[in-house]
């Protein structure tokens, strides 16, 4: 069940469409998008490549805009754009480290762009170092000094740097290899437990879907499908879901009995 | 008498044309990266721009330089001294490459990391000093150093229009038929051409981002 709307979302579409423009083949991506993001949940957007996903989380921090509707972050549909953007949490599948910045000057860029006093940066790259699960060490290595898997991290420990209500996470554990993406997982879960933020998940893995997401948001060929609990996701009957869940299950088949629960 | 022996003796006015080719480069090399940087910015970010500005460059650098010299002499304040002249037409000569490897820089840098930066936040100015051209420098200085090594040689022209330099030994050896005076500017400019080659090129791998 969808988390009781007393309160205002933190994160509002509103009819929202977003065509490309004529000169990039003026593709409608979206259409008529409602969907409400409730404070402290993790929302996942789930679907193919070119559903939409992406795009949908590029309306949240500006990066793009929407072509018709709108899409209310904290109730604003303006203002300072890159208020907004140091207020949002961003982690991208290809990392986007600068290759040219150790990893604390990756992770400090946020706050030094916001003037903190130096100990205080110092200080909170540590912090942030040790809740990733990265050692100090590390702090004065570059990135392609990195394991995939610690770039992952950085990327994350960045995002959280300077304590956004809201990440916006595009498929995070998307380049890593089986094991290191399940660490991550659940090392993802530990956390959000530990500082409730309101996380924005575009994967198009059902399996991450439904084990990091509190809400499931389908979305195909640019519109919003169904928007479910993992638990309602596996038992619904819409043919676009079951589809979803059929190719997981199939998936697993092969592997029968042999413990992957 | 060798060419070495020919330098010798002349040592003093070997060094004095070599600064003053030195000067020519260096002064024609620096409001050329000044000119050249920007507008590489611009251009990249501005990519309908890229296209004229480039060809204009490009132009420029197929005038004979003999022909440019002339070109520029009718100039205003310009045209009244020969150095300033050299150092209009080295400047224009140097542009190119430099205008060429900014553009070329910046549009290389990973769009993945623009992106991460535009959507952590960082303003359009931040983005150019702390990520495009941190990261767009190896390249920027390549073309630096192309500007460098054609302005040393296009600079030895200069003396034709009475700007001096190297090229003075040049004109007037091959006015006197005398091999020996030709080198003895000849050497030292294709000395600072591999000088400025090695040492810039050093700059730049030690610049390049990993």
């Amino acid at each position: 069940m969808q988390p009781p709307g007393t309160e205002r979302p933190i994160i509002e579409f509103r009819d929202v469409s977003f065509t490309l423009p004529s000169s990039l083949g003026g593709m409608q991506v979206l259409s008529g998008l409602n969907l409400e993001i409730q404070q402290g949940e993790v929302l996942v957007l789930l679907g193919r490549s070119g559903a939409g996903k992406t795009t949908t989380l590029k309306l949240v921090n500006r990066l793009l805009l929407p072509t018709a509707g709108e899409v209310r972050v904290n109730g604003q549909v303006d203002g300072d754009v890159i208020r907004l953007r140091r207020s949002i949490g961003y982690v991208i599948q290809e990392v986007g480290l600068f290759p040219h910045f150790t990893v604390e000057g990756n992770v400090s860029l946020v706050p030094k762009a916001e003037g903190w006093p130096r100990e205080r940066i110092g200080a909170r790259v540590q912090e942030l170092l040790q809740m990733v699960g990265l050692a100090a060490e590390l702090a004065s290595r570059y990135p392609h000094q990195l394991s995939g898997g610690q770039r992952q991290r950085v990327g994350v420990a960045r995002a959280l740097a300077a304590d956004p209500a809201i990440l916006l996470m595009d498929e995070p554990f998307g380049a890593l290899d089986p094991l290191t993406r399940d660490e991550l997982q659940r090392e993802f879960l530990i956390l959000q437990q530990r500082l409730h933020k309101t996380v924005v998940f575009v994967t198009h893995d059902l399996r991450e879907a439904l084990r990091l997401g509190s809400r499931i948001a389908l979305l195909e060929t640019g519109r919003l499908v169904a928007v479910l609990t993992p638990e309602d996701f596996l038992h619904s009957n819409d043919p676009r879901t079951s589809a979803y869940v059929k190719a997981f299950a199939d998936g697993l088949d092969p592997m029968g009995n042999r413990g992957d629960s | 008498m060798n060419v070495f022996q020919f330098m010798m003796q002349n040592r003093g006015q070997v060094l004095e044309l070599t600064l003053q080719h030195l000067w020519l480069v260096g002064i024609s090399t620096l409001f050329a990266v000044l000119i050249g940087v920007p507008l590489g910015i611009v251009i990249a970010h501005r990519p309908r721009l890229g296209k004229p500005v480039l060809a204009g460059a490009n132009i420029i650098q197929t005038i004979p330089s003999l022909a440019l010299f002339g070109f520029l002499l009718p100039l205003p304040w310009l045209g009244d001294r020969a150095d300033r002249l050299a150092i209009l037409a080295l400047t224009l000569y140097a542009l190119l490459p430099v205008i060429r490897n900014t553009f070329t820089g910046i549009r290389g840098v990973d769009p993945a990391v623009i992106e991460a930066g535009r959507g952590m936040g960082l303003t359009d100015s931040q983005l150019l000093f702390q990520v495009e051209l941190p990261l767009a420098l190896s390249v920027i200085l390549s073309g630096a150093r192309v500007a460098i090594v054609i302005s040393v040689g296009v600079a030895t022209i200069a003396a034709a229009i009475g700007a001096g330099g190297l090229g003075e030994f040049i004109f007037r050896g091959l006015a006197m038929v005398n091999n020996q005076v030709i080198l003895a500017g000849a050497i030292p400019a294709a000395v600072l051409a591999l000088a400025a080659d090695l040492g810039v090129g050093w700059l730049e791998r030690r610049l390049r981002p990993r």
